[in-house]
């Protein structure tokens, strides 16, 4: 395989171009940066979900040879940089504890020493008096305000807002109506987005009074204004790089007290501080996802049509409200939860309360709690179907949205642009077999075999987005793009994301390669550096393709248009008269009198005609009409050993629609990753506090993360349905499989144990819950 | 303990020793204290390719190749421990232009994503081989059981593996027949 072919563009499985510089150990993370003088910063968290402080002894640390200095929260409240804002603005989040901890871990002092050890040597010396309170360590406790955690609020409440969607009394009425009803609790448990590289940063201020901060960011240009907003450093004064990120997944969207500190380090001793999380420090401190507790109820017709859903929702939301969504959707776009299916009526809501837990609800390779709503509706559908006795694949076509009905307007607001949900699951049945599947299940079912079939066919809703809809801190969510050609027709394509391993030196220079005719391998892209790359909100939620990979193709659309002003000087044609037809300009009607983008870029330096403008660049923002609404059908097929309570997924086939495709093997690749991590969530990954609060899965030996050895292999296909208002009709993949896929886990399970009257088990479906289901359900039976 | 016995216990830390780290053949001299963990050893001499991703060898960025076959976590192992031993890092495997033909296979066939578990994947795969030239899928995924991944998933990773095996078999074959034949087979 060479890569020489010039002729890679969109729709291409081209090897990505950053991969070299992976391989060879040449990648650039934040803590491969090393600057003369640099101090190290390390962190003391507290031991208690819930204490009072007080009082804080520096003496033994500061003793500590190599030591320059500690920080407590009173020192960054003498500063006024004791607080700081959080995602919605509807609270603010303590950077170090002042007066009370309020979870386990919860960063109460910094360290600053020359060596990394003697940081963490004297962070243990920290000596904070502590007096233990009672905590809250789950939201059914904290509704009942018999313990007030936030007493810093206003709102003596643990309550932190009621969100509702839809209509309540037509949903109401339509259920009661309804000739079938389910109802079930489901919980989406609190996990951890754990990338394998963790956050860090290294702050430095120049000479000239400039911070340089280099940090494990998805949000570069946000990062730098909140740390403006924050310790009144004016923007410009604030240079932040992000340089390669070792995976994100939501986890290195916030900003995190351990910034502040390094930020306040850096500029009260006047040298450079590193700070570089722990493992522990990431699971239990930043930002975690889900922890919804969904109560679930679908009516429908005895023929199974859903004539109505209603999903009330408690959310954990812990110590803070840090929770990661869009303000104009205080639950995210959980909004989604009516999936691909046309209910005429549907009512959703969602009460927030505070618990002592860490903070920092982060849209974990899902955007926005559309994992959580993704699941609701998936297994509230097979829990109709079994009601039913109905084929859940059945049940689904009675009930998808038509694709003549796009743009499809949902019964909780949201406007569809483009799906094609049957085509999908007849593809994807087609391709797994569906019909033997289910003949071999009976099969053995008659043997007393469970053999479970499960499904989901799930709508994703990406892109943020709109500005109408989305703001981080009040920065509306648009993204950018800036594309400069040089004379020899090679260029440099910058936006305002910031890839984490999803290929964006890749894909991006495929997009502009394909409208420009120019050799993908010459474009080179760069990301992350606030001083060069033009404003943008990064890269989460899916939303590089839908926002920035549009800016991009208008930002070289918008290059053509200027360079063919050029090409009608070289053709000696009017510009009306020069038409781009297979990546080159051409006189229309004389196609063989043509000059390609090469030649037309070196004469916007050397030969642009008179009275036209020189130069080849175009820098673009975009703002989105409207979300893109990937989807798919994911089909799990497993055993499970009633003895052990093992299951064991046999197949798993994913096809997703993410309208067009720019790189197949990166999209697959995509796939790959986001259903592993589905099938982590589905059966092992979880971070479970006991009722002390204490946080029971602070390391990878207890948080677990699927290996290669228990990771099924991953059959995949396609279908294409563009967005209508996409420039390339791209919708976004790389959460699809997360969100799409843990349903499909977990509905084989429970389809395999629905002969001995199995409904729901709450994930993830370990071992241990598995069998105790069993021998419960044959307990139950008289076995 | 009061404050005062800290402190002594603070102060009572081993002094550095010297040692010589010898890394893809070429020799480092540091001082370090016998605590320090090879992964920060090796991470100092300016050779990042090493990560460390969890402070509790579970995840595998670390690993780096002993003696040119063995495995190893070097988070779990002391620098002063490797004195005298020959250390593989990813950088001690190929460079951009003539990359091994484990690094060309994970870039023919995406086995990466963000890179950070990438050094691993790649040390633990090149020592898997030196011991198993032909392993089955299920060998390679049960030899990478300590490497984590959390971008790519593994079935991309096993075919980079099984290709860069069927690679050094054939390059086996071609050295064999040359040798054999003087070098005109």
């Amino acid at each position: 395989m060479t890569t020489t072919d010039k002729n890679y563009s969109m729709g291409k499985s081209m090897k990505r171009k950053e991969d070299p510089r992976f391989l060879t150990g040449q990648g650039n993370y934040v803590d491969d940066l090393v600057i003369p003088g640099m101090l190290s910063m390390a962190i003391v968290h507290s031991p208690y979900p819930h204490a009072r402080i007080k009082g804080i002894d520096k003496t033994a640390a500061l003793a500590v040879p190599g030591v320059k200095a500690v920080i407590t929260g009173e020192d960054l409240v003498a500063a006024s940089l004791g607080w700081l804002p959080t995602f919605h603005g509807f609270d603010k989040q303590m950077v170090l504890a002042v007066g009370k901890v309020l979870f386990q871990h919860q960063e109460v002092a910094a360290v600053f020493a020359e060596t990394r050890e003697a940081a963490m040597d004297a962070a243990e010396l920290v000596d904070v008096d502590y007096e233990p309170l009672d905590p809250v360590s789950t939201p059914f406790e904290s509704m009942k305000d018999e313990t007030i955690l936030r007493d810093d609020r206003e709102n003596k409440t643990n309550h932190i807002f009621h969100w509702e969607s839809g209509h309540q009394d037509e949903t109401e009425a339509a259920l009661a109506a309804s000739e079938v009803i389910i109802n079930e609790k489901v919980y989406s448990p609190r996990c951890h987005p754990s990338p394998l590289e963790p956050c860090g940063c290294v702050a430095q201020f120049d000479s000239m009074g400039r911070l340089h901060f280099h940090v494990t960011s998805q949000a570069p240009h946000v990062h730098r204004t909140a740390i403006s907003i924050v310790t009144g450093i004016p923007e410009d004064k604030i240079h932040v790089i992000s340089p390669d990120i070792g995976g994100g997944f939501g986890n290195k969207v916030p900003v995190y007290p351990g910034y502040v500190c390094a930020i306040v380090g850096a500029l009260i001793l006047k040298t450079p501080v590193k700070w570089i999380e722990t493992r522990t420090e990431n699971l239990t401190t930043t930002g975690f996802a889900r922890d919804y507790h969904m109560d679930v109820t679908i009516g429908a017709r005895a023929d199974g049509t859903v004539t109505a859903l209603k999903v009330k929702t408690v959310a954990d939301h812990g110590a803070f409200d840090a929770a990661a969504d869009p303000t104009q959707y205080p639950a995210g776009m959980f909004g989604v939860v009516t999936g691909s299916y046309d209910f005429p009526v549907a009512f959703t809501e969602l009460d927030a309360y505070f618990t002592n837990k860490a903070p920092g609800g982060v849209a974990y390779r899902c955007s926005f709690r559309v994992t959580e709503a993704s699941y609701a509706i998936e297994r509230g559908m097979d829990l109709l179907a079994g009601e039913l006795k109905m084929d859940p694949a059945e049940l689904r076509k009675k009930n998808f949205v038509q694709k003549d009905e796009f743009p499809y307007k949902s019964a909780l607001g949201f406007t569809y642009d483009s799906g094609d949900y049957e085509g999908t699951l007849d593809h994807a049945m087609k391709l797994i077999g569906y019909d033997d599947l289910r003949k071999e299940q009976a099969e053995k079912r008659s043997r007393g075999e469970l053999m479970g079939i499960g499904l989901s066919t799930f709508t994703e809703v990406v892109g943020a987005g709109p500005s109408k809809h989305f703001d981080i801190l009040g920065i509306k969510m648009f993204d950018s793009a800036e594309i400069r050609i040089h004379p020899t027709g090679s260029g440099i394509i910058r936006t305002g994301t910031k890839s984490q391993g999803q290929g964006h030196e890749t894909t991006w220079a495929q997009i502009v390669a394909e409208e420009l005719g120019l050799d993908p391998q010459n474009l080179l892209v760069e990301e992350g550096d606030t001083d060069t790359a033009p404003y943008g909100l990064g890269t989460y939620a899916s939303r590089s393709t839908p926002v920035a990979g549009a800016a991009l193709a208008l930002a070289a659309r918008r290059i053509r248009e200027k360079a063919r002003v050029f090409a009608a000087h070289l053709l000696e044609a009017s510009v009306d008269d020069v038409e781009w037809v297979d990546h080159k300009f051409s006189i229309m009607g004389a196609p063989d009198k043509s000059v390609t983008m090469k030649e037309v870029a070196f004469a916007a330096y050397t030969n642009p005609g008179e009275g036209n403008e020189p130069g080849l660049e175009a820098s673009l923002y975009y703002d989105p009409p409207n979300m893109t609404f990937p989807h798919g059908t994911y089909i799990a097929v497993v055993d499970v050993d009633a003895e052990t309570g093992e299951v064991k997924v046999r197949r798993f086939l994913a096809v997703d629609d993410c309208g067009t495709v720019i790189n197949p093997m990166i999209v697959e690749g995509q796939v790959h990753g986001g259903l592993t991590e589905g099938y982590a969530i589905a059966f092992m990954q979880e971070i479970p506090y006991d009722a002390q609060g204490n946080n029971m899965a602070p390391n990878l030996m207890e948080y677990l993360i699927p290996t290669a050895v228990e990771s099924p292999i991953w059959e995949t296909g396609s279908t294409v349905t563009p967005s209508p208002h996409h420039p390339i009709g791209a919708k976004g993949v790389g959460e699809s499989p997360n969100v799409g896929s843990p349903a499909a886990f977990v509905n084989a399970v429970m389809d395999a144990l629905s002969p001995l009257g199995v409904k729901h088990i709450d994930m993830p479906l370990t071992r241990e819950k598995v069998w105790l289901a069993v021998q419960n359900a044959k307990a139950v039976a008289g076995d | 303990m009061t404050t005062a016995e800290r402190e002594t216990e603070t102060t009572e830390v081993d002094p550095t020793r010297r040692v010589t780290l010898k890394i893809n053949g070429k020799a480092y001299k540091q001082d370090v204290e016998p605590r320090k963990l090879l992964a920060y050893a090796i991470r100092d001499t300016g050779l990042k390719g090493t990560h460390v991703g969890c402070d509790s060898s579970a995840c595998g960025c670390c690993v780096v190749v002993l003696d040119g076959d063995t495995p190893v976590k070097s988070c779990t192992m002391f620098a002063v421990q490797a004195e005298g031993r020959e250390i593989t890092t990813v950088e001690g495997l190929g460079q951009t232009g003539a990359l091994h033909p484990l690094q060309q296979a994970f870039w023919d066939q995406h086995g990466l994503q963000c890179g950070y578990c990438t050094p691993g994947m790649l040390m633990t795969s090149y020592a898997m081989l030196q011991h198993h030239s032909d392993p089955t899928d299920q060998e390679v995924r049960e030899f990478l059981g300590g490497n984590l991944c959390r971008c790519t998933g593994y079935n991309n990773i096993v075919k980079a593996v099984q290709q860069a095996a069927q690679v050094l078999r054939d390059d086996k074959v071609n050295q064999l027949a040359n040798a054999a034949t003087g070098g005109n087979a």
